[in-house]
């Protein structure tokens, strides 16, 4: 009872916290038009705040980049628990399209751990306040992977001399050739 | 400040009205020509592996598993929607969606994979598309002429006028 007490009165408000480490401010530009009056994100509990110390949420803007690696992991440690991080934008999310400079270590989550990933270059505000509200669970997430297989060889791929039957199964032998 | 000043906020604060948008409760629809996830079609994707080329994140993976079939893969964790895929695709198989809500907890969500079926060349004993290609040169203007050299030729619309071809004719045998 306490748990789902708990739950309800203090499961909704989420304090978010902004990093960014690197990133083009794109990505900072559509958060900040996430809490405008526009889009609103305040009627939902979600606010910004300017200290790690106090926030739940950290949103991280930009890749993680060779300068800005330790000050983002620090940020990330002052966060009390629980925490959920978002990574916001492609280079947060894996690396931007310049994941190959020098500079740049990779995704964010080669240094802190992510919980959720925003993908857009950069999201929209409903795109970020979609990714907020499936961290909630007031919506499903859409996104599956799409795999088309190709149905069946007409060309037997294996040459039937080297099948051999074992039971119910028919081995190949020289599977590694392949 | 005085109640006056705030009555006059109150009457500003009125004028303007509701202006936030109802999104999580009513779909939000993007501009006609936003480009969110790009979509593969298997059916029309012939391999030819340009939107790999042409992709500045290098997202788009073209790997060929045995020689029959080629595997074009779309990760879309750094994907910045630039649509040069769509763009370089000579089939049309790739189209920029209007899908933007693609929030998820695990990045691999966001992978697309088409498993493509090639025919291999006899020579060279790489990929390529079978007859389908082909019979759509032909419907482009190429006609199968040189039986014996299994040649394809360029179906030619010019036309030349009988009196210039005539004359260079004439030239030729001064």
């Amino acid at each position: 009872m306490w748990k789902n007490l708990c739950e309800k009165m203090f499961g909704r408000s989420l304090w978010v916290y902004h990093a960014n480490s690197g990133g083009c401010n794109g990505c900072d530009i559509e958060v900040l038009n996430a809490l405008t009056p526009y889009y609103d994100a305040e009627r939902f509990g979600i606010k910004l705040v300017g200290s790690p110390r106090h926030a739940d949420v950290m949103l991280c803007q930009g890749p993680a980049m060779r300068s800005t690696a330790t000050a983002l992991k620090r940020a990330y440690e002052a966060m009390p628990a629980p925490k959920l991080v978002f990574a916001i934008g492609s280079c947060a999310c894996g690396g931007g399209i310049w994941f190959d400079s020098y500079s740049v270590i990779g995704p964010v989550e080669k240094i802190i751990p992510v919980n959720y990933y925003v993908p857009g270059c950069p999201p929209r505000p409903e795109a970020i306040i979609y990714g907020v509200a499936v961290a909630l669970g007031i919506v499903e997430k859409k996104v599956v992977p799409v795999e088309f297989q190709a149905q069946e060889l007409p060309i037997p791929k294996y040459h039937p001399d080297e099948l051999r039957r074992e039971g119910e199964l028919v081995v190949y032998e020289k599977a590694e050739k392949v | 400040m005085s109640l006056k000043s705030k009555l006059g906020e109150t009457l500003i604060c009125l004028k303007a009205g509701r202006v936030t948008l109802p999104y999580p409760a009513q779909p939000a629809r993007a501009p006609e020509h936003f480009r969110g996830r790009p979509i593969f079609d298997a059916s029309k994707c012939i391999g030819c592996a340009g939107c790999a080329n042409n992709c500045p994140a290098r997202e788009i993976l073209v790997y060929d598993v045995c020689q029959e079939i080629r595997i074009l893969q779309y990760l879309g964790r750094r994907c910045t929607y630039c649509g040069r895929c769509a763009d370089v695709c000579p089939e049309k198989a790739i189209t920029m969606s209007q899908a933007f809500e693609s929030a998820t907890n695990n990045i691999g969500d966001l992978q697309q994979r088409l498993d493509l079926f090639m025919s291999t060349c006899q020579r060279c004993g790489r990929c390529f598309k079978p007859a389908s290609v082909l019979e759509e040169l032909k419907m482009k203007g190429y006609r199968f002429d040189d039986l014996e050299n299994e040649r394809w030729i360029f179906r030619s619309r010019a036309r030349l006028e009988g009196d210039a071809v005539v004359d260079d004719v004439a030239i030729e045998l001064d």
